[in-house]
């Protein structure tokens, strides 16, 4: 899995983004701040570690800012309707792993091609989300919600806590479980796995309900951190959570990937974006930067599998 | 042909039903309201459908023509000169497919990943260039391109039509043409055939830009006015009808006349929407639903036609 280099290229970015931000951010390496960047990420690390499984499969799920847009929606309608939050947050992750087992479902059993077919579950996902608000805020969710979200487990912020949770449970069923090497022995050598005896179907439909479910989980530290729902809060954020594997050096075409990576992916994307925000370049200019920081992660890695390749064999 | 005839009928349909259930639908106005809204959502899916008949893919079209439209308008406004203002918008949505196209040939990018970046790079610097700002109305010469009408027909019908027809005779009569279905049917054999592949791409992307960049100036017509967002809302109803149409996703089958038929599809659904007054909040879920039906048909034409072959 990590043969060849043992620190992903975007560790080195990172180290980059650091060093500038602190000379020239004015408050930009501070504590608070740098915690700032931490929880802002939690919820991108949330959907970029499943999306790590799903681009190390050669595909991709286009609908997880919508299906988290439409979790927090059910969630915050429960919880305003008096609902408890248990109750409330079983019912989003439930909207989010019906989704992500449809994804799942169309992709891997019907062999639809995923960039399109999650896009059009994005549009119902969406669709949903609006008319169960007509567009409108949720507002009025209790205290229940924003007190756990406000909490500080040993002195950390919930949802570091949150996400630090999820990055160690991925982690384990990677490394330390037999469906964690079936995930990774799926991008490149399904035939083997086939021939082995595997459910491969089952597995890999779910990688795709994994990711609705995160979406849907999602939603608890999204809708928390808003004190409300909204039907278009994630919208693009699975664009950020792409960016983040890419960057985290997951290649689509190789099937390769590893989620410290990812997770370097998501604190670059968090540093570049926090930093940019303190040297008060607008918030349209950052989702550009990413667009560009994508296309150049992509390039530098297409040039790399050039280099690689031997001599001769150009495509 | 036989596929865009079962479309054609699939369209006479929906709309003897919608004639028979709404009384506003059979009016004169009404139908001329859906091809004008349906040669809009052409315009931008007809370079769309070039670029997935090489089974490539641009889902940059929406945003670009976002873009390319606040361009157009802003200089439109500066100078006071439309002419200047429609080579702006136009100019720079062809630049965005020039760099599509680069990005595909000579990065190597897989096209749905390269185009899916330039969404949000787009996006983002819309939304910076407006800065939250609304330009709006522009004089009533431009605006009859968007909302004008000629002989009694819409003007954007008649942009419709002249692009349709070059579209067709490109496409189905000349060498470029034949060799965009090459390509998207089988990429090696066209390279090994002497098929200049990067060459045609960079076009094809190009197309697809400039396309856009039209489409901007037609929608801008029409809106009279531009908004950061002005192009969200336009990149699922144009892949939508594209495949509706009959082009498929894996390259080398398809026509522009069917993605004509599939907008018309679209419009017809929605307009049947508005009519019986279903709330639009539903449009983006029941256009999703339309994708990956359309996808899944896709999907099993062509497995029923490798088991045959």
């Amino acid at each position: 899995m990590d043969s060849g280099r043992s620190i992903p290229g975007a560790a080195y970015l990172l180290v980059i983004l650091l060093v500038v931000f602190s000379i020239f951010g004015e408050g930009f390496a501070t504590l608070p701040n740098i915690l700032n960047i931490g929880v802002q990420g939690s919820v991108l690390l949330l959907l970029a570690l499943p999306m790590t499984l799903i681009i190390m499969t050669e595909g991709l799920d286009l609908s997880m800012g919508a299906v988290l847009s439409l979790a927090g929606v059910v969630l915050a309608t429960l919880l305003m309707n008096g609902h408890g939050l248990a109750v409330a947050l079983a019912a989003a992750a439930g909207v989010g792993l019906a989704f992500g087992v449809a994804n799942g479902v169309l992709v891997v059993l019907l062999e639809l091609p995923p960039f399109v077919v999650t896009l059009g579950t994005l549009g119902i996902a969406q669709g949903l989300a609006l008319v169960l608000t007509g567009g409108q805020s949720v507002v009025g969710i209790g205290d229940a919600l924003p007190a756990l979200y406000e909490s500080r487990p040993f002195g950390v912020p919930f949802s570091i806590v949150s996400a630090a949770g999820a990055f160690l449970v991925f982690g384990f069923v990677m490394k330390r479980t037999r469906l964690g090497s079936y995930v990774s022995a799926l991008g490149g050598n399904r035939e083997a796995l086939v021939l082995a005896g595997v459910h491969v179907n089952l597995v890999h439909v779910a990688i795709y309900a994994v990711g609705g479910l995160m979406s849907g989980l999602a939603a608890l530290l999204l809708t928390g951190r808003m004190s409300a729902g909204h039907p278009t809060a994630a919208i693009g954020l699975e664009f950020d959570a792409i960016a983040a594997v890419i960057v985290g050096g997951t290649s689509f075409e190789r099937g390769n990937g590893t989620l410290v990576g990812t997770l370097i992916g998501v604190l670059t994307i968090g540093v570049l974006k926090n930093g940019l925000n303190v040297m008060s370049v607008s918030s349209s200019l950052q989702v550009a930067s990413i667009g560009v920081l994508v296309i150049a992660a992509l390039v530098i890695d297409s040039a790399l599998t050039a280099l690689r390749r031997p001599a001769g064999s150009t495509a | 042909m036989k596929t865009v005839a079962y479309r054609l009928l699939a369209v006479a349909l929906i709309a003897t039903g919608l004639s028979l259930t709404t009384e506003a639908f059979f009016t004169l106005p009404n139908i001329l309201n859906i091809l004008r809204q349906a040669s809009l959502t052409f315009l931008i899916a007809s370079g769309l459908t070039l670029t997935i008949l090489t089974a490539g893919l641009d889902l940059s079209v929406g945003a670009n023509v976002g873009l390319s439209a606040c361009l157009a308008a802003t200089v439109m406004k500066s100078s006071g000169s439309i002419a200047l203002g429609a080579a702006t918008g136009l100019a720079f949505g062809a630049l965005v497919g020039i760099v599509n196209g680069m990005m595909v040939t000579a990065l190597k990018l897989p096209p749905f990943i390269a185009t899916y970046g330039m969404l949000w790079t787009l996006t983002g610097v819309t939304y910076w260039f407006m800065g939250g700002d609304t330009i709006h109305g522009f004089s009533p010469g431009f605006r009859a391109l968007g909302s004008g009408y000629w002989l009694g027909v819409p003007v954007p019908i008649y942009v419709m039509a002249a692009f349709l027809a070059a579209g067709g005779i490109f496409t189905r009569y000349t060498t470029f043409g034949h060799e965009v279905y090459a390509i998207g049917a089988n990429r090696e054999a066209a390279r090994l055939s002497g098929i200049p592949v990067r060459a045609r791409l960079n076009l094809v992307y190009t197309l697809s830009g400039a396309m856009a960049g039209l489409a901007a100036i037609v929608y801008l017509a029409r809106l009279n006015s531009a908004e950061a967002d002005i192009g969200e809302a336009l990149t699922l109803p144009a892949i939508a009808a594209v495949l509706i149409g009959g082009t498929s996703l894996f390259g080398g089958v398809g026509s522009l006349m069917g993605t004509l038929v599939g907008a018309l599809t679209l419009t017809l659904v929605v307009n049947g929407m508005n009519l019986r007054a279903i709330d639009a909040n539903w449009q983006p879920l029941v256009t999703g639903a339309i994708v990956i039906l359309a996808v899944w048909i896709d999907v099993v034409t062509r497995q029923r036609a490798e088991a045959t072959v």
